[in-house]
């Protein structure tokens, strides 16, 4: 208590007290990622530099493409989550909030785009 | 309440006094590759819109993707995966309690460096 400067004490500033749902939520994504990422690595990486029609027959198949959905579904949302905690350590005030804003649109942007060209490669 | 001014309050020393350990360049390298792969991820996007648009949008981003910028993009981009998930494999680990002894972490450091390296390589023959 004697720590706390006159300013603080009249601000009530002090530790959060929430916080650990962010935490938790990494947590649940980071195991989901642990089983998806390296299904992806394998069902992806053979097919980066093959020609068109051979991509579109493959992510027609089920599984490649449900496991190519998960993953940017569930990694951008992780993203989202992480990069939030990396703006918040390095920048401050209005900048903070606008970056965070933006990096969240920019998170489910890209999975939405993502999903919707697998769905539409996929039916 | 004692009262107590800014001037005599501690500070706690700051990141720059720390020598560098294996513990906190392995902490900050999370960090990075995590932020870091949003090029990748971004590609990868590009990559599956461009196969649903065209034929020639694909070939395209494709050709990019695979032309030596490229390579040498998704190449740091899959080291950057195969680390950041083993880092945060140690997280998990870390979270349930276990290997908090310094020299249990410094192993566990060795392995995610080596371990992503491998990974990785193994990853290119197989692929």
């Amino acid at each position: 208590m004697s720590f706390l400067t006159a300013y603080k004490r009249a601000a009530g500033a002090g530790s959060a007290r929430r916080g650990a749902d962010r935490h938790w939520a990494q947590t649940v994504s980071s195991a989901g990622l642990l089983v998806l990422v390296p299904l992806f690595v394998f069902t992806f990486g053979p097919m980066l530099g093959r020609p068109h029609e051979e991509v579109v027959a493959y992510y027609a198949r089920p599984f490649p493409a449900i496991v190519a959905v998960l993953t940017l579904l569930v990694g951008f949302l992780h993203f989202r989550n992480g990069v939030r905690v990396l703006i918040e350590d390095y920048v401050q005030g209005l900048a903070r909030e606008v970056a965070i804003i933006v990096m969240a649109w920019l998170s489910y942007a890209a999975a939405a785009t993502g999903i919707f060209a697998i769905a539409r490669l996929a039916l | 309440m004692a009262d107590s001014t800014p001037g005599k309050r501690p500070l706690s020393p700051h990141l720059t006094i720390y020598r560098p350990q294996l513990t906190s360049v392995t902490s900050i390298l999370t960090r990075i590759t995590g932020n870091a792969l949003l090029v990748g991820a971004l590609l990868v996007v590009a990559w599956f819109l461009a196969a649903s648009v065209s034929p020639a949008a694909f070939g395209a981003v494709d050709g990019l993707m695979t032309g030596w910028a490229g390579d040498l993009v998704m190449l740091l981009s899959l080291w950057a995966l195969w680390y950041h998930a083993l880092a945060g494999l140690r997280h998990l680990i870390w979270d349930a309690g276990f290997g908090l002894e310094l020299e249990t972490a410094e192993r566990l450091g060795w392995g995610v460096i080596i371990g992503s390296v491998l990974l990785t390589i193994l990853t290119l023959a197989i692929i």
